[in-house]
């Protein structure tokens, strides 16, 4: 690896490396969004990619979600590969028709005739006293439909190598960023350094306790194995990266071994990630567990405005490390 | 000998068989459904084959199509094969689309169907889409979108005449106006019944012409395509039309006056057709009775092919959910340990 590549990259220069990468190797490829173009993208993620490629290929929309995404979903049946940027997930709503019954059932309804190569990127998460409209996590919105990919990168690394393997899959696939991970910096691959959809990564080994957690809850879980393993508890932090497909696998693996499992989910707790995931692990695991599987979840309620209550409604680390501790029966002090 | 709509001899006489083909095959399709062999909902467009095939008969080849769920007509108006077409609708392994679409999700993409929607509106941003494609790809195909007056008032519909008129972009919004959505007249429904002029606000140029007169049809289709072609920008045509059967076959249509449909009845844009034909000798009353019976055959083929057609296998459920399917169980989406 060159010096160039070692040095750390933000989440959101890590994307924009993908985009530009995929935009100068293949033709088909082009961007549109709302203020991706003039504006370089309300995260700054398409900054500079207007310059270098001009107006045909990354195309700032009218504030009209929902068409725009069909008609991405449209060009894509015709063999271009749209990256749709939604500013942020809660205007996804918006395109929830054009997602779920165009996107996601073409190929299938269709018998194979038609694919639909396009990747729709949207940051979600709270944390911003942005209030209920503009702080959602609806990963399981999307996780809920065959026929979609979900895809939900932790780290820069993470950030390009899943975006140029989502730009050159050859189905829907709904690409979930962080508002709060932008800034993160990290290591990136190169240009052929592809991450493939469906293999869960291990953060940090462990014994005590396997906890999954994904996207920005990443960190909040290492943050809270900081603070186990100075109580002496080492818990195995496993972040799944993609939940269709999903390796559950690696997931269940860890659980097996370790016989507790605790899953940090930034959305809510009912019917969600947390909850699916919860299923699959007591189908594949019920014999090896040790205790019922803890979940740390958003609280069921609206996003509130007021920062103490936000941050009372968000998963925090304290959360996580009272979640390991009453799952392997210590409880908290 | 050609018309004032520039239809040759033997564009007209390829339209009239398109039109009874269209018109024999769904009545045919309904005895399937009445006999139990067609499941789901059937959309008929008897009434509208002069609409469906005046809008084909204007396209190229290349030119891509997408439709509602009503929307057999623009499928073998495209050319593709009514065995196929039958089989999809009895849920058959030989159908268009494998009996995973049935009658409201046709496609065959080989010959520039890209489709039929369920979701009313839903299709309109897909056929700006195609248009999209096209003008990136510097080809001079035109895209042609089928929607009903019901459609018009979905928001996604003016969302795409926004970006059409904002882009230029090379794309034909087609309304044809059946004056029903579902059982709601036009005007409990639109605000404005002159659907077309909803297109005034986005500078998009539109008109309204009679869809129950297909030479009508194809001139301004043809006009339309011409537009987009060579001058690379949108343009609207409403077709203002009558379906003869309710909403589906479902509906007993007892909403619709007896009056207004006899009326309609009389326009009927196949017999219509047929006496265009004979007065200007492009046909004889022998060259007609002939075809007749020709379409007849491939009608009655085409109900027995499906008919002894094999079931889709089970096995096959999971199959085609994915492009690059990541395992062998894509209902869960899960790597089973």
């Amino acid at each position: 690896m060159s010096t160039d590549a070692a040095k750390p990259v933000a989440y959101r220069d890590a994307l924009n490396q993908a985009l530009r990468e995929e935009l100068a190797r293949d033709p088909d490829v082009f961007l549109l969004g709302e203020d991706i173009a003039g504006f370089d993208g309300a995260f700054k993620v398409t900054r500079g990619l207007l310059a270098e490629f001009g107006p045909e290929r990354v195309v700032d929309t009218p504030i009209t979600e929902a068409g725009f995404t069909g008609m991405a979903i449209g060009a894509a049946m015709a063999g271009l590969r749209p990256v749709v940027e939604i500013m942020t997930v809660n205007f996804v709503i918006l395109a929830m028709d054009q997602i779920v019954n165009n996107a996601a059932k073409i190929h299938y309804m269709f018998g194979g005739q038609a694919s639909v190569p396009i990747v729709i990127r949207m940051p979600g998460g709270g944390g911003h006293q942005l209030s209920s409209q503009h702080s959602q996590t609806l990963d399981a919105w999307f996780a809920h439909v065959p026929g979609l990919k979900v895809v939900c990168p932790s780290t820069p690394e993470d950030a390009k190598g899943l975006l140029k393997t989502a730009i050159r899959d050859d189905d829907p696939v709904i690409f979930i960023e962080n508002e709060g991970l932008y800034g993160k910096k990290g290591p990136v691959g190169g240009p052929d350094d592809l991450i493939p959809f469906g293999q869960a990564v291990v953060r940090r080994p462990g014994t005590h306790c396997t906890v999954i957690a994904h996207s920005r809850m990443v960190w909040v879980a290492l943050q809270a194995a900081e603070e186990l393993a100075s109580q002496g508890i080492e818990v195995e932090v496993i972040d799944p990266r993609t939940f269709r497909p999903l390796d559950l696998d690696t997931l269940a693996g860890s659980v097996r071994r370790t016989g507790h499992a605790v899953i940090v989910d930034e959305g809510w707790p009912e019917y969600g990630i947390s909850a699916g995931l919860a299923t699959h692990l007591y189908e594949a695991c019920f014999d090896w567990l040790d205790a019922p599987i803890g979940r740390v979840n958003c609280a069921d309620v609206p996003m509130p405005y007021a920062k103490n209550l936000e941050q009372a409604a968000l998963p925090q680390p304290a959360d996580v490390v009272a979640a390991v501790l009453a799952n392997i029966g210590r409880g908290v002090a | 000998m050609s018309t004032a709509a520039g239809a040759e001899a033997a564009d007209m006489r390829d339209m009239f068989r398109s039109m009874y083909l269209i018109r024999r095959f769904e009545e045919k399709a309904s005895e399937e459904y009445m006999a139990g062999r067609i499941g789901g909902f059937l959309h008929l467009a008897i009434g509208e084959e002069a609409a469906v095939v005046g809008t084909v008969s204007a396209m190229r080849a290349d030119d891509p199509l997408t439709s509602t769920y009503r929307e057999h007509g623009q499928a073998l108006a495209r050319g593709a094969d009514p065995r196929a077409v039958m089989a999809e609708l009895l849920g058959r392994s030989t159908g268009l689309c494998g009996g995973r679409g049935g009658s409201m999700h046709l496609m065959d993409k080989e010959r520039s169907f890209y489709g039929g929607y369920g979701i009313v509106g839903g299709s309109v941003p897909l056929g700006l889409g195609l248009a999209y494609a096209a003008r990136y790809r510097k080809t001079d195909q035109v895209s042609v979108t089928m929607f009903g007056d019901g459609a018009t008032n979905q928001g996604v519909v003016a969302e795409c005449f926004n970006m059409a008129g904002l882009w230029d972009l090379p794309v034909v919004f087609l309304i044809l106006n059946n004056q029903y959505g579902m059982g709601t007249s036009l005007g409990h429904a639109a605000a404005e019944e002159d659907l077309y002029t909803r297109c005034n606000a986005y500078g998009i140029p539109a008109w309204k012409v009679d869809g129950m007169d297909v030479l009508a049809v194809r001139g301004a289709v043809a006009e339309a395509t011409r537009i987009a072609r060579e001058e690379g920008n949108p343009t609207c045509v409403e077709l203002l039309a009558y379906r003869y059967r309710g909403h589906s076959m479902s509906d007993p249509d007892t909403v619709r006056d007896a009056e207004e449909k006899e009326r309609w009845r009389l326009r009927d844009p196949i017999i219509t057709f047929e006496r265009v034909l004979l007065g200007e000798a492009v046909m004889t009353a022998d060259d007609i009775a002939a075809m007749k019976a020709e379409v007849e055959a491939v009608v009655e083929d085409a109900a027995a092919f499906a008919e002894s057609s094999p079931e889709v296998p089970v096995a096959e459920l999971a199959d085609d959910v994915y492009a690059n399917p990541f395992n062998d169980d894509a209902r869960g989406g899960a790597l089973m340990p």
